[in-house]
């Protein structure tokens, strides 16, 4: 089952939750700016995403959404 | 196509939160968000937010909100459930505010069983003021007003609200969670599911303590600050059950046990 997540980089506050809650190393960090001067994830361009959920369950901003094939 | 399984749930508004990065009230909060919708109560629902870091949480809710004095949360929350039981009332706390200036009130609120739940938020520093010594400190924790550790000759010691409230007759349910990994963050939502349904069903007080990393005044990284957690704080602080009597059915006049 594939999987894939939207990351909307405006929430994004740079924890880095996600990266450490992600157990196949899908997310990474980034050097681009967001308006309000936080450097967002982004998610891998080889992809393995199943769709766990397990980033998403661990973002306080609710930035992510997660979905499943 | 593609099935969307994970998104911002309807109880919590588009509003980007003020909270520091890696902070747990933002969880905390999306966790309550996710079990009003889950349980379909949005309408009955009024929330009462603390003074302290989550004192805009009436910002990111869109439920019924009304902000109390600081610490008179479980009052408030009793005059609204005695007012209108019909409602679903719920006050959101940090530890300085419920296990400082407001435990003579949470703690009556406690003991008289009033059917209402709390949700309190354990960061064992002031996270607002500036990361100064909670009650919730623990001992050689330093913080901005113990800078050399905290010291129980001249600071005391830790106040263990769940273990102290658990001794209360008049609660029901009381469990301490962490959402410091995603398995604590979806034990966590059940906790907070089980103290709605408890109130819900009029079965009495609820409480849950969510211990919460607080990266900005522990001066740790987001990630540091969870392990953190599970290496210092869940030892000073157990997680588990510390009461469940939802089995026992409700409450009459004056039948309590």
């Amino acid at each position: 089952m594939k999987g894939s997540i939207i990351i909307n980089k405006e929430l994004c506050k740079e924890c880095h939750l996600c990266i450490y809650a992600c157990p196949r190393g899908c997310i990474s960090p980034t050097r681009e700016y967001n308006s309000r001067g936080y450097h967002p994830v982004c998610q891998n361009k080889n992809n393995e995403c199943t769709g766990c959920t397990l980033c998403a369950v661990m973002c306080p901003e609710v930035a992510i959404e997660v979905y499943r094939e | 196509m593609s099935k969307k399984v994970f998104s911002r749930p309807r109880s919590l508004k588009e509003a980007v939160f003020h909270y520091c990065p890696g902070c747990g009230h933002s969880i905390a909060h999306r966790l309550v968000a996710e079990v009003i919708d889950e349980l379909d109560i949005r309408s009955r629902v009024i929330g009462i937010p603390p003074a302290g870091c989550a004192v805009l949480a009436y910002n990111y809710f869109d439920v019924d909100m009304i902000e109390a004095q600081h610490g008179r949360g479980p009052a408030t929350a009793t005059g609204i459930k005695r007012a209108r039981p019909d409602s679903i009332v719920f006050s959101y706390q940090g530890d300085g505010d419920l296990a400082a200036i407001g435990i003579a009130e949470s703690l009556h609120a406690a003991n008289r069983g009033e059917n209402i739940t709390v949700i309190f938020i354990n960061n064992a520093c002031y996270g607002m003021t500036g990361g100064q010594m909670a009650p919730t400190t623990m001992l050689q924790q330093r913080t901005t007003t113990t800078p050399s550790g905290r010291n129980n000759i001249l600071d005391g010691y830790p106040v263990k609200v769940s273990e102290i409230f658990s001794r209360l007759p008049g609660v029901t349910y009381l469990e301490r969670v962490t959402v410091n990994s995603p398995a604590g963050v979806n034990k966590t939502k059940k906790a907070i599911k089980k103290a709605f349904r408890c109130q819900i069903d009029g079965l009495g007080f609820s409480l849950i303590e969510i211990l919460s990393p607080c990266p900005t005044n522990w001066k740790l990284s987001p990630v540091d600050s969870c392990k953190w957690i599970d290496d210092v704080m869940s030892k000073e602080f157990p997680l588990g059950v510390f009461k469940d009597n939802t089995g026992a059915g409700k409450k009459t006049g004056e039948a309590a046990p």
